[in-house]
């Protein structure tokens, strides 16, 4: 027997989607649909890199403030600067990789666990967020992006649309979509993959039989910080003005939909495709709120009830799969 | 290692005055016993002998203080467990051999995962990788109803079935087995020892290691027996039985003190 880890997740999105879709004419409409997808896919983004980095054993709580980062670097250099924001996006890259290879490099030295080493990380970008906006812009914002050489292209890249049907929807959609397919692939389908559940299984027993666990948690933390700053340079070319606190707070949001998605808080299970429907669940539920004009403070009320479900469906599995130790 | 080839009857691992100190501790002493093709080495001891210390030191964890390894004749000096695994000399742990939550074929390549196609496309074989575990398993008589059920659903005899089926596929010379019976029953032993005997057919030089006579005198051929870090001497099966072992192992005399205590009293 096979336990799919995203099969509770699987279930969930079917049954918010009938409840919204039977309740709401504008949420079955194609400009509905676009429009819950739409926080559905760069929240499924950032889901499915931290659902790989949970799979392998570890939390990543600055994950959200550091798509805040590399926006604002964005924002900073290509509208600030004035720098031709190809370039200001590969700066931002490069942040990012520093980041996240100084998380994973700390977690794998000092044996202490990511959630507190994050922790740290989170609280220092929030500051460096604010305290570098407003010494470069002497505000809280970093705006002018579209004015920067290359916004065109950019834009073309990171914040255009697709029309199916009449109806224009987000490229980040399809983004999202590629992202979901690669994470699962490269989870069930690579070597690396395997390393991925074994690091978090087990990490002794793992090491026992040649597994670079170390590379492997670096590597992870590091594939969280990308995903960040591929979020964040879509927020920057969408919005063209970067406020200094954004993405604070996301990073809870990113672990809920990877719980709802079938990861396990201990490492070792857990799939891209539930982090995915995880994040659909999030995007359906607080657009669908809105379209049956309830009061918005239900939305978390009803995603923290979701959180508990899942965590309980998890424990089940786990239990399963350790049930005939001896 | 392979030039010149070691004359005939060179045992395929051997130990020869081999100490370690941990400190100003002496751990282990002038220890010195033969590992050949297609048989068991059983070394047995009481807990704090020095048998954990000895497996490491053949496994590449520990270097030895003193004395000499022998590989086919030739010494040799592993600074890292991967070293001797090269070599090898595969070490199945006690507790530490498998990750619970994934499924069998996915432990079984573990570390040695076979790919397929080039460049950013290389994969993990799976097709492969399934057919071989379910080869292995079956040639060595392990009965898995479906090698993507995860391990943890295995009984412990199973599972450290599936250790032994590994290193033997992954061209182990010598396997070494820490304490592979010891948190067994009854029946789970039985089945692991048939495994062990299996792995020793297949002409592989078992270590096996345990403070329980009863499982290594029915398959061992050789016996090292530690106390306190020293060895009590290496026996043939032929020189040595069951009782003499157990004897042996808790300090002969130590244990028919211990009779003559807990014997009731008589008479009044």
């Amino acid at each position: 027997m096979l336990v799919k880890p995203e099969l509770g997740s699987l279930i969930g999105a079917i049954v918010v989607l009938a409840f919204f879709a039977a309740s709401s004419e504008t949420f079955r409409s194609p400009g509905g649909i676009a429009n819950w997808l739409d926080p559905a896919s760069t929240l499924g983004i950032m889901a499915v890199a931290v659902a790989l980095l949970m799979i392998g054993g570890h939390f990543d709580l600055s994950a959200g403030v550091m798509t805040g980062t590399t926006a604002l670097t964005v924002g900073i250099v290509a509208g600030k600067l004035e720098q031709n924001i190809w370039l200001a996006i590969a700066v931002a890259l490069v942040i990012a990789l520093a980041i996240g290879f100084a998380n994973g490099w700390l977690v794998t030295r000092t044996g202490l666990p990511s959630f507190i080493i994050t922790l740290g990380t989170f609280l220092m970008l929030q500051g460096l967020n604010l305290g570098l906006t407003k010494a470069f812009t002497g505000t809280v914002v970093a705006n002018g992006i579209s004015a920067a050489p290359g916004y065109d292209s950019a834009k073309a890249v990171f914040a255009s649309t697709v029309t199916i049907a009449g109806q224009p929807f987000r490229i980040a959609i399809l983004w999202w979509l590629l992202v979901t397919a690669v994470g699962t692939w490269v989870l069930l389908r690579t070597r690396f993959g395997n390393w991925v559940f074994a690091t978090g299984g087990d990490e002794v027993a793992s090491r026992n039989v040649g597994v670079p666990a170390r590379r492997t948690t670096i590597t992870l933390f590091m594939t969280t910080a990308t995903a960040a700053w591929f979020v964040g340079t879509i927020l920057a070319v969408r919005l063209t003005s970067v406020q200094a606190n954004t993405g604070t707070g996301n990073e809870l949001i990113y672990i809920v939909a990877a719980v709802i998605g079938g990861c396990v808080l201990t490492g070792g299970f857990g799939s891209a495709v539930g982090a995915s429907l995880g994040a659909l669940v999030f995007g359906m539920t607080q657009q669908g709120i809105v379209y049956l004009r309830w009061d918005a403070d239900w939305f978390y009320f009803f995603l923290g009830a979701m959180l508990l479900l899942a965590v309980l469906a998890n424990r089940l599995v786990r239990r399963y799969a350790e049930a005939a130790r001896r | 290692m392979s030039t010149p080839p070691p004359p005939a009857g060179t045992p395929l691992l051997e130990l020869r005055g081999i100490g370690k100190d941990h400190g100003s501790v002496i751990a282990l002493d002038d220890i010195s016993a033969t590992v050949r093709a297609g048989e068991v080495t059983c070394v047995l001891g009481d807990n704090g002998a020095g048998k954990s210390t000895l497996i490491k030191v053949l496994a590449g964890v520990h270097h030895p203080t003193r004395g000499q390894v022998l590989l086919d004749g030739a010494p040799v000096s592993f600074s890292a467990p991967r070293e001797a695994l090269d070599a090898g000399i595969a070490t199945v742990y006690q507790d530490l051999a498998m990750i619970p939550l994934m499924a069998i074929w996915r432990n079984f390549f573990l570390g040695s995962e076979p790919t397929t196609g080039w460049g950013p496309f290389r994969r993990f074989d799976s097709a492969t990788a399934k057919e071989i575990t379910r080869r292995e398993l079956a040639a060595m008589g392990i009965d898995i109803r479906d090698p993507d059920q995860p391990v943890g659903t295995l009984s412990g005899g199973e599972r450290q079935s599936v250790a032994i089926a590994r290193a033997v596929y992954f061209g182990a010379r010598v396997l070494i087995l820490d304490e592979p019976t010891s948190a067994l029953g009854v029946k789970q032993a039985g089945v692991v020892l048939r495994y062990i005997a299996q792995a020793r057919d297949r002409g592989l030089g078992v270590v096996f290691i345990t403070h329980n006579p009863h499982h290594a005198h029915p398959v061992g051929d050789r016996f090292l027996i530690l106390n306190r870090g020293r060895s009590l001497g290496e026996f043939r099966k032929d020189q040595v039985s069951r009782d003499e072992l157990t004897g042996m192992m808790a300090g002969g005399q130590e244990l028919a003190q211990l009779a003559e205590e807990l014997e009731r009293p008589t008479g009044s």
